[in-house]
């Protein structure tokens, strides 16, 4: 299958790993990946579970450290053993997990907040204001001052989408954002996912949401064993007769879930 | 009766009224030092580098595992019999006191904490790391906040204990409350009711700290936010 990596000279390169490898428990779960992210690219992560998805994307803010590889954040290479560097990509490189992992002794606000005041060193006010335009922009205007524990499901993951904007990340790297919802609490991110894309946030999202992302997504990137096997435009491998292991892939999730791929 | 009330109201409660704020003066500066001990070894237990990490355990099983009368004596009457390089401890009997108290209380807040700061899922820690956070501000800010609250109630009895225990201050020669009620027995040989009103004083102090660490437990309370099983 064809890996084209369009370059396109008008879009500057916001990320960019080479040749990641990371091991995990004595076995090989990232092997060589390379992989470009452009301004205002959002590409999609598939693959079966255990593929490397979720490690790709702790390798690419730092959470793993690969044992090898190089990364680029505005095309500066960054020294993944220099503290300082780590904390700074962190905060260019927003993260939204799988299970929210908002703080639970925090309101909604505060969640937004904290960074801001910690990592930032915004005052109080500031960054409340801040938190606050951000919690309205994923619509949750009237929860700030609500507990973890006081929001639904797709609240939750909003307000953890709230955070991460709020550092005015480069990119936002999303693992499975609505795999931990209820069914009927998905569309709500999908929703705000979807504005963040119109946007022209780079992305990068794992999901098994096929249609979704596939009505989203300059590229799929399909992981299989740690490597990165197929990449391209979703129109081109979910071409009825592509023949790519990322349509064989997609059918047997959309035959699962009854969704159309 | 009028002779028992008499005798309590002339002989008994002035001098317990002096023993009482005594005892507060050992047991307001230990509770403090021995929770801030522990919050220190507590985290250092979790996180700390692994020597660190086994000379805090080393400290908490020597305070633990050893009666605090045998600690209070080595302090008081021990260390000035120890030498190093030439140089001598000698401290008060109200600093051996406190350094007692506050080093055994600390030992077993550590306990508390370190359960506390367990409790707490590694997602956070994750989430605090990726927004930037350094491990440090992160344990400050996300993790030691709750993991205060899931161990708070263990702390509130260690404080119980704490008032309690402060009785022992009265082998190491301080007229604290038990010292002064047992000088009082002896002068006048009414240990039933000398002893019962010292009872109802350190009642009355627990009860008191009760009240008030309900209420602060009260004041830091979060919907939904489960708080430690003990």
């Amino acid at each position: 299958m064809q890996t084209d990596q369009t370059i396109d000279k008008n879009k500057p390169r916001v990320l960019e790993a080479r040749k990641i490898v990371k091991e995990l428990g004595g076995s090989r779960v990232l092997d060589q990946v390379d992989l470009i992210l452009d301004r205002g690219d959002i590409k999609v992560l598939i693959g079966p579970s255990g593929s490397g998805k979720s490690t790709l994307l702790q390798c690419l803010n730092l959470l793993h450290i690969p044992e090898s590889g190089e990364l680029y954040l505005d095309s500066r290479p960054i020294n993944f053993r220099k503290k300082s560097e780590l904390y700074l990509l962190r905060q260019k490189v927003g993260m939204i997990f799988q299970e929210f992992n908002l703080f639970d002794h925090l309101t909604a606000r505060q969640n937004v907040a904290i960074a801001l005041r910690k990592v930032k060193k915004q005052s109080k006010k500031m960054a409340e204001q801040r938190a606050e335009l951000e919690l309205s922009r994923v619509g949750l205007s009237d929860k700030v001052d609500l507990y973890p524990a006081q929001l639904s499901g797709g609240q939750k993951q909003r307000v953890s989408i709230a955070r991460a904007l709020a550092m005015d990340p480069e990119v936002l790297l999303l693992d499975e954002p609505t795999s931990a919802l209820d069914p009927e609490l998905i569309s709500e991110v999908l929703v705000v996912i979807r504005d963040l894309a119109k946007e022209g946030m780079t992305m990068l999202m794992a999901t098994h949401q096929i249609s979704f992302s596939a009505s989203l997504a300059h590229e799929f990137v399909f992981m299989e064993a740690g490597r990165i096997t197929e990449q391209g435009a979703p129109n081109v491998l979910l071409a009825e007769g592509a023949g790519s292991r990322t349509l064989d892939f997609c059918s047997k999730i959309s035959e699962m879930t009854g969704a159309q791929a | 009766m009028s002779e028992l009330i008499s005798f309590i109201f002339s002989q008994v409660i002035p001098d317990l009224n002096t023993g009482f704020w005594v005892s507060v003066r050992l047991i307001v500066p230990s509770a403090l030092l021995g929770m801030f001990i522990g919050v220190i070894t507590g985290a250092l237990r979790v996180y700390a580098p692994y020597p660190v990490k086994k000379f805090c355990d080393f400290y908490v099983a020597i305070f633990r595992g050893t009666p605090l009368v045998v600690q209070l004596y080595f302090w008081y009457f021990a260390l000035p019999y120890t030498s190093f390089g030439g140089f001598r401890i000698v401290m008060s009997a109200e600093t051996c006191a406190i350094l007692g108290f506050a080093l055994c209380s600390g030992a077993y807040h550590s306990e508390y904490i370190r359960g506390g700061l367990l409790s707490i899922r590694t997602g956070q820690i994750k989430a605090a790391q990726a927004l930037g956070m350094t491990p440090f501000a992160s344990v400050k800010s996300i993790v030691l906040p709750q993991a205060f609250r899931h161990s708070f109630s263990g702390c509130c009895n260690e404080v119980i204990y704490l008032i309690k225990y402060s009785s022992l201050a009265s082998i190491i020669t301080i007229n604290e409350m038990t010292g002064i009620g047992r000088g009082i027995a002896k002068a006048t040989f009414r240990n039933v009711e000398t002893f019962l009103v010292v009872g109802l004083y350190y009642l009355a102090l627990v009860s008191l700290a009760s009240a008030l660490l309900f209420y602060l437990e009260k004041r830091m309370e979060i919907p939904g936010f489960e708080k430690g099983t003990q």
